[in-house]
């Protein structure tokens, strides 16, 4: 199988996405060329063909341009997959190389396996295996999904990559920098972060007491922060923090995929939940099934009388 | 000015899923349904320009499904669009992205909507495809991820949410798309005289056979459940659920040393 990688490149840098799009290529046995708009100065570390237009020329956010060089670069190297990211940048793009190459689009990828590629439905509850009926498939990856086992290494050798129309349709403006956390959790201990699932914002206190009962800090999943019942800066996953605490106890949090990418390195896990088939079962060490009203006041009564007896 | 808003109707994702007999897709039979979250932000959003708009402005909302779908239209109604339009369609969760961007594109070609709405994604499926190709489809710009909106003498300015809480600022003029996320806005709730109001707008409803015929560019090899990893599961008494945890924690980590 022939491969084409499209790589990560924003701000200057080289996304680490990039390299879990090699990972992916080498997992399957794939042949793997690369195209990226980058810089000549900032290369990703890659053997093999680097497909390199000019993010100056053709700007970092124009997907008008980055479709057509994806095409160029496809109609050069003739592979059976294109590969991207499922990032904000991919899932923007991937649609548009898509229906430009009359190619079907496979999403959030998280294996390979018999010859089909599997995605996550319904919350990653389940599992489906999915092939293209075209003769050539894009796919995005789901982050994380994919990881080199080294440190990425090698140099490529990069082929100049050109297209005369640099017209855009959509025009970048501006970055606007990440709100500096006022919390810094990706360096506390014990988390214990609540989810749409505690029921309303009064029980936020609840979960806040338990927190400070444990010794650890106030987390929240994406819900309950859009919700504004707990501060963006305490919001965990891929739009939040990315943490990895000894202890991690999700209340009422069922496990979308993001909010698993934050914090699913956390060396214990415990969640707090109704429903056994939660995603978030996928990641727990401990599953407690219990309704966290009933449960959690009682857990703090009994955490404050072990603490008073230490 | 006319507006469009593409939504669907989606399973509850705490609902008790099982895998139809085909093994292709999940049972559709037993389900609680909703509008798709993502969605409900593009109604609103799209009721928010309309009513910015005035009088000259028009909104469509539109999906693809089997009967049952009408409650959520009823609510997007409610909320303030002015006309319902349901491609009728009792396979719609099969179809793949491909598929339905098709259809609405069947719908859309020569309707000349300025502004079109969709959600980024779909709960059930979250292949973040139909919107974008939608757009490419009619040959129109898109931003996706949309989590900030506006629109002044014909462009519109969004911010695009990126990882890490970095954010984009795009511009475009219209005809456009955008595809909204989470937080876009706060969706209303339907009050009682507009669900009254609803009931007497606009419902067109035709046969998806009608509109396009549209083949599939993906087959299901399989459907199923991960397995599970073998975490611990606790239940039963409240009291006892809490002496157990404690005791683990006390065991498995540094906490209570």
């Amino acid at each position: 199988m022939k491969a084409l990688l499209v790589g990560e490149y924003r701000d200057g840098k080289i996304l680490p996405s990039t390299y879990e799009l090699v990972a992916f290529a080498q997992k399957i046995g794939a042949e793997a060329a690369m195209v990226m708009i980058g810089d000549t100065r900032t290369v990703p570390k890659f053997q093999g063909q680097l497909l390199l237009a000019d993010a100056a020329t053709y700007g970092e956010y124009n997907p008008d341009a980055h479709k057509k060089l994806v095409q160029e670069a496809v109609l050069r190297k003739n592979p059976d997959i294109v590969v991207l990211a499922h990032s904000s940048y991919g899932w923007d793009l991937a649609p548009r190389i898509a229906n430009l190459l009359g190619a079907a689009q496979i999403s959030e990828v998280i294996d390979y396996a018999d010859g089909a590629f599997v995605v996550p439905v319904c919350n990653a509850k389940m599992r489906r295996n999915l092939k293209a009926k075209t003769a050539v498939t894009v796919v995005t990856l789901q982050a994380g999904a994919f990881g080199l086992a080294m440190e990425p290494e090698g140099t490529p050798d990069i082929e100049p990559l050109d297209i005369p129309d640099r017209v855009s349709s959509v025009e970048l403006v501006s970055y606007e920098a990440a709100q500096k956390a006022a919390v810094d959790l990706s360096r506390a201990d014990i988390i214990v972060s609540a989810g749409r699932g505690i029921g309303k914002k009064e029980n936020v206190a609840m979960i806040s007491e338990l927190s400070e009962a444990i010794g650890g800090q106030l987390g929240a999943s994406r819900p309950v922060v859009d919700s504004d019942w707990i501060d963006h800066s305490r919001q965990v996953g891929t739009t939040g923090q990315t943490v990895s605490p000894k202890l991690y106890i999700a209340c009422g949090i069922s496990g979308a995929i993001q909010h698993l990418a934050g914090m699913k390195k956390s060396e214990f896990i415990v969640a707090i939940n109704t429903d056994r088939d939660a995603p978030i079962s996928e990641v727990a060490d401990v599953m407690v099934l219990a309704d966290i009203k009933e449960f959690v006041p009682i857990l703090i009564e009994k955490l404050k009388a072990v603490r008073r007896s230490l | 000015m006319k507006i469009l808003v593409c939504i669907k109707q989606v399973p509850d994702m705490e609902s008790k899923f099982r895998i139809d007999a085909d093994n292709a897709w999940y049972s559709e039979d037993d389900l609680a349904w909703r509008m798709n979250e993502y969605d409900e932000y593009a109604v609103e959003q799209a009721v928010r320009l309309r009513e910015q708009i005035g009088d000259s402005a028009d909104l469509t909302v539109l999906t693809i499904g089997p009967d049952r779908v009408r409650e959520m239209m009823k609510k997007a109604l409610a909320m303030g669009c002015d006309r319902a339009f349901h491609v009728k369609d009792d396979v719609a969760l099969r179809r793949d992205p491909f598929e339905i961007a098709s259809l609405i594109t069947a719908f859309a070609g020569d309707r000349g909507f300025d502004v079109i709405f969709t959600g980024m994604q779909s709960q059930d499926r979250g292949s973040a495809q139909v919107g974008v190709l939608l757009a490419e489809m009619l040959n129109i710009p898109v931003v996706t991820t949309v989590v900030n909106f506006s629109f002044a003498d014909g462009v519109i300015t969004v911010k695009r949410e990126l990882e890490g809480g970095i954010k984009s600022v795009a511009r475009m003029k219209t005809p456009a798309l955008v595809t909204c996320q989470l937080g876009l806005n706060t969706p209303r709730y339907p009050t009682m005289p507009n669900i009254m109001k609803a009931r007497k707008k606009e419902f067109i409803t035709v046969n998806s056979v009608d509109l396009a015929k549209v083949d599939a560019r993906l087959s299901t090899k399989k459907m199923y459940f991960p397995e599970k990893k073998g975490g611990l599961v606790l239940e039963g008494d409240a009291g006892k659920l809490a002496e157990q945890l404690l005791d683990i924690l006390r065991e498995k980590t540094m906490v209570l040393r």
